[in-house]
């Protein structure tokens, strides 16, 4: 009984401290992120549905393009990024700044894309090792 | 009633409990470095994919289901000896699988994914199968132990131990598919796999309780009636005896097809895995405990019939190593009648040698089975209780 | 960035045609002939927003009496393609995609040797045997795996009968943008798919330098490649087990 209360409390311990930080996200303590669209006007949907349903678009076009062969779709990802990847270092990864990671870290959500997908535009991937 | 001074006693239990509780955090340690770095601090690679963690999980696995063996003797076949024992066979059960399943999740190249298994399932694929194999263990197991510890549920323990023991049958069945089903790989690929597995699981499983039984008698200070000791020993030994029938059918079937001559010579006498297999499974798994088990003089004191269940444990190890490791270090036979190389190990035998992340996650997922084991035996009453004058009257009424 | 240079190609057929007389005639005329494949696949582009048609099955034949000892140019130009590029510490551990194998006949020491590759079987065992139905077959026979739901767990590797799978054993951050690929997950030759729904011919058979290597739709009876199959004697590999691969072998 002894280790049921000693689980108990450290449970209740890891409940109380975890959520701290999402109540300091409105007092600033966590930085806004920096969205800069370099390229505006051109995305395949307004910025409203785009931030709402981009991973829907993404994960339908990926179930079609590799599943079915369907290709030169609107919402393709190295679209994205041939578009959003920071002008500066060529990808949209790598900091604050970069646009798929500063939204993605501010509300904390795993960004698995990369694991596999080169995050990097061709303009700067064309001047690297192959 | 204790031997042990009850405030020792309690010490030990929180002892054994933290130490069974670092292994499984160790293990879940190990499973996350490797997840970080990738597989290649492991000694797989391209040739052999499944390694330690595999021959450890699917070690728990099988005895998993085969130790649900001794409450199925009692409720499916009516044995009274082993009704008693029933609830800590379904504990033991449980203990094991999860031991084991953590251990095959974590190694997944993507261990994060686990969930993509739950929500897509090809119905082709034995491992799909797997997928509702295993919860639904869970499921029945749990029904089955509440009818056994609630009075009420009494009536409907016979049905639920019937459920149990088809259902372990399937899960082992399914285990054994899992190599039954490859297609190409001379040491996998025949349907004797299947009814092996189980004949396996039967004897790995009871050779774990019989264990876990003699250390739970110990702990109370109790020692195991002589007449239940003879029973199961019996049993084991002509449980190790049926897993070396399948043995030598199964090397024998394969030495007589000429396409399986090379890997049969390879396992058995010109590999690192010949003296595995015949010092550790035949000899040390096999022909000692058999020894043991069957001469009148040890097989009459408990010490030497736990140690023969031991080996048998001992002896399950070598020969999953043998039949998991061995079986994929012996090079595909891609050009049948060629000499073959290439840069991608072609014709060529591989070395496997497990790197230590890999052997904490192996020990993690023993040390996972030890503590819910542990605390699972603590918090609820499974040490059998006989009534030894019932017991004697069946015995002297079946023989 | 990826493709080879083509001219030192072209310049070695050249060489081997003028240079070394009977070797050099056998490898410059199959040489004019892939030129004629490859714009035959230029021609069946498939148009954007169109899916994989199961009309097609794209193949491979693969003339091994053609195939140069010592001759890595396929596997080359497919790695630098796909961007298979990690040194790994233990080459057992690192993927390849394609690879040459030297046969010896156990009976009379004929040399063979050969690039072998995800062979696209028509009834696969990996796509059978994966538990969440990440390996995959597409409508026109690639062989593929879906790396969005592949949880590595290598039971394809296992079922695979010729050895064609490889597991990504470390993190990855070079990739090709049109060929995704990363850690933990299984992966195999793709017949250059990025590349042939473009109408491309894949980057093997392109950078060989005999000509030995022929890509098409099998299913097409006026495609070189079926006209090639249905005049020489060719083989599947392991055909006793009836897998029907889309990849053929000549001269074995």
């Amino acid at each position: 009984m002894k280790l049921l209360r000693l689980v108990a409390t450290l449970l209740f311990a890891a409940v109380a401290v975890l959520p701290a930080p999402t109540f300091a996200g409105g007092g600033g303590r966590t930085p806004k992120p920096v969205v800069s669209i370099e390229n505006p006007g051109k995305c395949v949907a307004p910025a409203e549905e785009m931030r709402r349903n981009h991973m829907e678009m993404l994960k339908h076009q990926r179930d079609r393009t590799l599943r079915q062969g369907i290709r030169g779709e609107p919402a393709s990802l190295n679209a994205c990024i041939e578009c959003h990847a920071s002008k500066r270092t060529g990808s949209v990864l790598g900091g604050k700044d970069n646009f798929c990671e500063s939204c993605h870290s501010y509300v904390a959500v795993k960004l698995d894309c990369f694991e596999c997908h080169q995050p990097k535009a061709k303009f700067k991937a064309a001047g690297l090792k192959p | 009633m204790a031997t042990l001074n009850p405030r020792h006693e309690e010490g030990l239990f929180y002892l054994l409990a933290a130490i069974g509780g670092l292994v499984s955090a160790l293990g879940v340690g190990a499973a996350l470095y490797m997840e970080h770095s990738g597989h290649v601090v492991t000694g797989m690679n391209n040739q052999i994919v499944w390694g330690l963690p595999h021959v450890v999980a699917i070690f728990l696995i099988v005895a998993a289901s085969g130790v649900l063996n001794v409450a199925s003797m009692g409720s499916v076949f009516g044995r009274k000896l082993y009704k008693p024992r029933a609830p800590l066979s379904g504990l033991l059960a449980l203990a094991m699988i999860s031991g084991g399943l953590a251990v095959i999740m974590l190694d997944l190249g993507r261990a994060d994914r686990i969930m993509v298994a739950a929500t897509h399932f090809n119905p082709t694929s034995v491992f799909g199968w797997n997928v509702i194999l295993y919860p639904v263990f869970y499921g029945v197991v749990a029904v089955y132990l509440w009818t056994m510890m609630e009075r009420r549920m009494y009536p409907w323990m016979k049905v639920a131990g019937f459920a149990t023991f088809i259902w372990r049958i399937i899960l082992t069945t399914g285990t054994g598919s899992i190599f039954a089903f490859l297609v190409a790989r001379q040491a996998y690929g025949t349907a004797l796999l299947a009814p092996m597995f189980i004949i396996m699981s039967f004897c790995w499983g009871l050779a774990v309780f019989l264990v876990v039984q003699s250390t739970m008698y110990a702990w109370n200070g109790l020692t195991l009636p002589p007449l239940v000791l003879q029973r199961m020993k019996n049993l084991l030994a002509t449980f190790v005896a049926a897993v070396l029938y399948f043995t030598i059918v199964l090397h024998l079937v394969n030495a007589y097809f000429a396409r399986n001559i090379a890997f049969e010579h390879f396992i058995l006498f010109d590999s690192e895995f010949a003296g595995a297999f015949w010092l550790g499974q035949i000899l040390i798994g096999t022909l000692l405990p058999l020894a043991l088990l069957l001469n009148p003089a040890t097989a009459a004191k408990s010490l030497w019939v736990n140690v023969a269940a031991l080996l048998v444990l001992v002896g399950a190890y070598y020969q999953l190593y043998v039949f998991i490791i061995g079986g994929q270090a012996f090079p595909l036979d891609i050009f049948p009648g060629y000499d073959v190389k290439s840069s991608f190990m072609d014709g060529a035998v591989d070395h496997y040698s497990a790197s230590l992340p890999e052997i904490i996650l192996a020990l993690g997922g023993l040390g996972i089975a030890f503590t819910m084991t542990t605390i699972g035996v603590r918090i609820l009453h499974f040490l059998p209780q006989d009534d030894l004058a019932e017991l004697e009257a069946a015995a002297s009424a079946t023989d | 960035m990826n493709a080879p240079d083509r001219n030192p190609r072209r310049a070695f057929i050249a060489a081997a045609g003028a240079g070394v007389a009977g070797l050099g005639f056998t490898a410059i005329a199959p040489g004019l002939h892939l030129m004629a494949v490859a714009s035959e696949a230029n021609a069946a582009a498939r148009p954007a927003g169109t899916a994989a048609s199961p009309a097609v099955r794209w193949g491979l034949l693969i003339d091994a009496t053609k195939c140069a000892p010592g001759c890595t140019k396929c596997i080359d130009a497919c790695h630098t393609e796909n961007g298979v590029n990690e040194k790994l510490p233990d080459a057992r551990q690192a993927s390849q995609w394609i690879r040459k194998i030297e046969l010896v006949d156990r009976r009379n020491g004929k040399k063979t040797e050969l690039p072998m590759m995800c062979q696209h079987c028509a009834k696969p065992p990996c796509v059978d045997v994966c538990p969440t139905g990440a390996s995959m077959k597409r409508a026109d026979g690639i062989v593929l795996v879906d790396r969005h739901t592949c949880i590595g767990c290598r039971y394809c590797m296992m079922a695979c009968p010729y050895k064609a799978r490889s597991l990504v054993h470390v993190p990855l951050t070079e990739q090709n943008p049109e060929v995704p690929r990363g850690q933990g997950c299984v992966e195999s030759c793709t017949l250059c798919v990025h590349r042939v729904d473009k109408g491309q011919i894949p980057a093997c058979v392109e950078s060989c330098p005999e000509g030995a290597m022929i890509f098409g739709d099998l299913n097409d009876p006026s495609s070189a490649i079926a006209k090639r199959i249905a005049s020489v004697p060719t083989t599947q590999v392991r055909s006793d087990l009836r897998l029907n691969q889309a990849v053929r072998y000549q001269g074995i």
